[in-house]
């Protein structure tokens, strides 16, 4: 939250802050939003490792949230988002996009349902903003709410283990997207089963006072299950891995956007299935009508890269040489064994069939090196472990 | 055959009825709601006083459109003048009245150069106004180019400036933002001829003449004409001239009829909701009422999406103008006028600095201490108007900005006196005639015609809520961003004062989108 003394401090320490400074033996950080927040705590690889074998713990606590309740609250969240928010019942999370008149992607984000028409908004960029500019004629309350929840991200294969361990009874019967509270330390913790590794996991939300005191029980319970901190690359790696976008990274916020032609439609981010036609008026309803009818100009594609090199900043060219696309996330895959993209093409291009390949310059030894590497386009997530689904929740 | 809904055209003000008349002509069944007793809107004639009747809102008719008043026969349908081309005079509380009359300027004192200064002034304001003119007779392009068929409208847009020839051209471009007293200044010396133009470019403005774009404003009323009439019986007679030609051509006016909410179904205006809370179907609805009544009060932000709804929200649209109504016991005497120029438009704007300081506290939620005025005594050319022997006047004040800090409730009786005091330099034995005072300010206009924050021209008349502006990017085309639902008030292009012509265009517009039943 904004304070008088804002500019006295422009970067603050999270609520884990002392736990994480603890942990982070790289010393590597970097900002996010207004807070410090951890590249790496030993090593990458490990994190990952740990990741897609054990579990580990991402402090989440800069991300932006709102809690948006009041009367209309449902009509509000409806004419927001693209997606049917009355179909996301009570203690259930949704994922969505919102766009502006033009229909071109704001931002995404989760949807909690805390209650009965009190929802949560989480989101990548700050939203006060929009959400307040899209209240006209609505009677809800809009809060901005990012510093009063501290939240982890435990994921992976052992973290329902983990937290059963902490003593959440029957959280293996929490379905994916569920959500439900248990009471910690005289208050209480929300755990939804939500993330953006791709994998089992779940996300902590607690108030954060007792920050502190769910990081040290949960390293408790988890110690036996191999738990390890985890920073933002190995978040990175995973989230690509499991086929996510980011906001900022594979599209423009459309609010930020200065050039025509920078900004995505859901279409043209591959989220066809978050837009509803069929619910009430949404903002960008009749830009993305328009669109579904005369067709979009762009593609994502989820390319499976030839070789071991990743696709850092590769343009995409078609058959011919020319070039159709850019890369825009990259990864070295260990769960897949594959360089890795999501790429952005223009339509007509990524077509199935379509030959397309990825320039890769890298260097060895100094020397500078240029391949066209072939793709393959791959249709879903490229990894998506069977657990991640599973209810209930295996407990290895 | 089954019959279809009626396309409802929500308010019966003189564009409401004009775009009624126009459905009902090319056969569609229409119905018109009307929440007042009578249809007419801002273009109504009341009783303030018994015997005592006035123009209620608008009170002189200048830039009528020409193609209305022929296509809808309202000659046949009783229209008729009580007066036509009407002069315009300056009054001055110690000198002789400067009179203006069609394309000359006299009176003592008035300096030979300005004289002559006018002549050729009024020549380049009719050149530049003749190009706003023409746009005025169509609907405005869209901004955004679709093919030819969007091309073509800017094309003709810029053909009318280009054809102008290269030194009226520079001038258009050059003064079009322009303030009018920066403009004044060039062609005249003296203060007097200066701030009754000056008026002229700010009635029914949120502007003062040192606001940039009120050239703008002064050629929009310029390109009426800048001719004034009054109608036989007020501005009520035009609207009941238009109510007859509606119904002629097979309209229903239903009168008393408020609509409080649209129905939306399947994402089309399917219905209106009256305030009784009786439901009507339809097949569309056209809504005389201005752009931020009809979008963000009927309709509902809701149903928009959030730019658009935000645009609406943020329409410029504060009143200045209010009407005083006097009932006189007999003929006023003003200084400097003479008798037989009683009945024509009479001014109180001695100088553009006089009208700039009567604009400065409405910035600030407050009234004019010293008003200006555009004042007419319909009775003196009008025998119906008040009994035999005695007198109306009608006045615009301004400035009483919507808005007042003090709130109007409080500030009324003070604004009142203070219309007295500034009619009293210019008319001394005027109060002790007076019979009845009747002050509208722009809280009771908005409250009695339903317009918001009361303003004449359904949001200000400035370049930036010109054309494909007016009202809102997105709904200039008379057609709002949902199915079935169209705009036909004066807060559309090309906008305020009673015109006819959005009333003309939407029903085209509508005629055009809308397939018959």
């Amino acid at each position: 939250m904004m304070t008088r003394e804002h500019y006295r401090q422009a970067v603050y320490p999270t609520p884990f802050h002392a736990r994480t400074s603890a942990a982070n033996t790289l010393n590597l950080w970097h900002r996010w939003k207004d807070c410090t927040v951890a590249d790496a705590y030993t090593d990458v690889s490990m994190e990952y490792t740990a990741l897609r074998n054990a579990c580990t713990v991402f402090d989440l606590s800069p991300m932006t949230k709102h809690r948006i309740d009041g009367p209309d609250a449902l009509a509000f969240m409806n004419r927001l988002v693209t997606r049917d928010v009355a179909k996301i019942k009570p203690g259930r999370v949704g994922y969505t996009v919102w766009c502006d008149d033009q229909g071109q992607v704001i931002d995404d984000g989760t949807i909690f349902h805390l209650d009965a028409g009190v929802y949560r908004l989480c989101s990548q960029e700050r939203q006060l903003d929009w959400l307040q500019d899209s209240a006209l004629g609505f009677d809800v309350r809009i809060h901005e709410e990012t510093t009063e929840i501290a939240a982890l991200a435990l994921q992976g294969p052992t973290s329902c283990a983990a937290l059963k361990r902490m003593g959440l009874t029957s959280i293996e019967t929490l379905t994916p997207f569920g959500m439900r509270s248990f009471p910690f330390a005289g208050t209480q913790l929300q755990v939804s089963r939500t993330g953006f590794t791709g994998d089992l996991g779940y996300e902590l939300w607690i108030e954060p006072g007792h920050a502190l005191e769910l990081w040290d029980r949960l390293f408790d319970a988890g110690s036996a299950v191999g738990i390890k901190p985890m920073g933002t690359l190995a978040l990175e790696m995973s989230r690509v891995e499991a086929g996510f976008i980011q906001a900022g990274v594979d599209f423009l916020p459309a609010d930020r956007a200065v050039r025509p032609g920078r900004t995505r439609s859901p279409f043209e981010l591959d989220l066809a299935w978050l837009v509803d036609f069929s619910k009430p008026n949404f903002t960008g309803r009749s830009a993305l009508l328009r669109e579904q009818a005369e067709g979009s100009r762009y593609r994502l594609l989820r390319l499976d890269v030839e070789g071991n090199k990743v696709a850092k900043d590769a343009f995409v060219y078609n058959s011919r040489q020319k070039v159709v696309g850019v890369v825009t996330s990259h990864v070295w895959s260990p769960a897949v064994k594959a360089s890795i993209a999501l790429a952005s093409v223009e339509i007509p291009w990524g077509r199935p069939g379509d030959e397309l390949r990825v320039d890769i310059y890298y260097q060895k030894e100094l020397q500078w090196n240029r391949k066209m590497a072939r793709c393959r386009l791959v249709a879903g997530p490229f990894y998506a472990p069977a657990r991640r689904k599973m209810t209930p929740a295996p407990e290895v | 055959m089954t019959e279809r809904a009626p396309i409802i055209v929500v308010g019966g003000g003189h564009n409401g009825l004009v775009c009624a008349a126009y459905l009902a002509r090319a056969g569609r069944q229409v119905l018109v709601l009307e929440a007042a007793d009578r249809a007419g809107g801002c273009a109504a004639t009341h009783e303030f006083h018994p015997g005592f009747r006035v123009s209620s809102i608008a009170h002189l008719l200048y830039g009528l459109d020409a193609q209305v008043a022929g296509d809808l026969n309202l000659t046949q349908h009783g229209l008729a003048y009580a007066q036509q081309n009407l002069r315009s005079l300056a009054l001055h509380p110690a000198a002789e009245a400067l009179v203006f009359d069609g394309d000359s300027v006299s009176g003592a004192g008035l300096d030979a150069a300005d004289r002559d200064a006018f002549q050729e002034f009024v020549a380049a304001r009719r050149r530049c106004a003749a190009v706003l003119a023409s746009w005025h007779a169509a609907p405005p392009p869209r901004l955004a180019l679709d093919g030819w068929r969007d091309a073509l409208p800017v094309a003709k847009l810029g053909w009318a400036v280009r054809r102008l020839g290269r030194k009226d051209m520079r001038e258009l471009l050059r003064i079009a933002t322009m303030s009018v007293d920066d403009w004044l200044n060039e062609y005249f010396t003296g203060a007097r001829i200066k701030g009754a133009l000056a008026l002229d470019a700010v009635l029914g403005a949120w502007a003062g003449p040192r606001s940039g774009g009120t050239v703008f404003t002064s050629l929009h009323r310029a390109a009426g004409g800048a001719v004034y009439s009054v109608p036989q019986g007020g501005m009520g007679s035009l609207s009941a001239a238009l109510a007859r030609a509606a119904t002629a051509a097979g309209a229903e006016i239903r009168c008393q009829a408020r609509v409080a909410g649209f129905e939306v179904k399947a994402g089309r205006v399917s219905g209106v909701r009256l305030a009784s809370g009786e439901t009507l179907a339809c097949s569309g609805v056209v809504s005389a009422l201005d752009p931020q009544q009809t979008l963000l009060g009927l309709l509902g932000a809701r149903h928009l999406e959030a730019e658009f709804a935000r645009r609406v929200q943020h329409l410029r649209a504060t009143g200045t103008a209010a009407k005083l109504h006097l009932a006189l016991s007999c003929a006023p005497e003003f200084h400097g006028l003479k008798t037989q120029d009683l009945g024509q438009r009479l001014l109180i704007a001695p100088d553009a600095d006089y009208v700039e300081r009567a604009f400065n506290p409405a910035k600030y939620g407050e009234y004019s201490p010293q008003p200006v005025m555009e004042i007419h005594l319909p009775s003196v050319h009008d025998a119906g108007m008040a009994p035999a022997g005695q007198q109306v006047l009608s006045a615009v004040v301004q400035y009483a900005p919507h808005n007042l800090a003090a709130g109007w409730p409080a500030a009324r009786s003070r604004f009142l006196e203070t219309c007295l005091e500034t009619l009293a330099r210019h008319a001394p034995g005027l109060r002790a005639s007076i019979l009845h005072a009747e002050l509208l300010t722009p809280a009771d206009i908005a409250a009695r015609a339903g317009i918001t924050g009361g303003h004449w021209h359904h949001g200000e008349l400035a370049l930036d809520q010109y054309l494909m502006l007016r009202p809102v990017p997105g709904a200039a085309q008379y057609q709002a961003p949902i199915a079935g639902l169209y705009l036909c008030s004066a807060g559309t292009h090309p906008g305020g004062g009673v015109l006819g012509t959005p009333g003309r265009l939407a029903a085209a517009q509508l005629l055009a989108k809308e397939a018959a039943p």
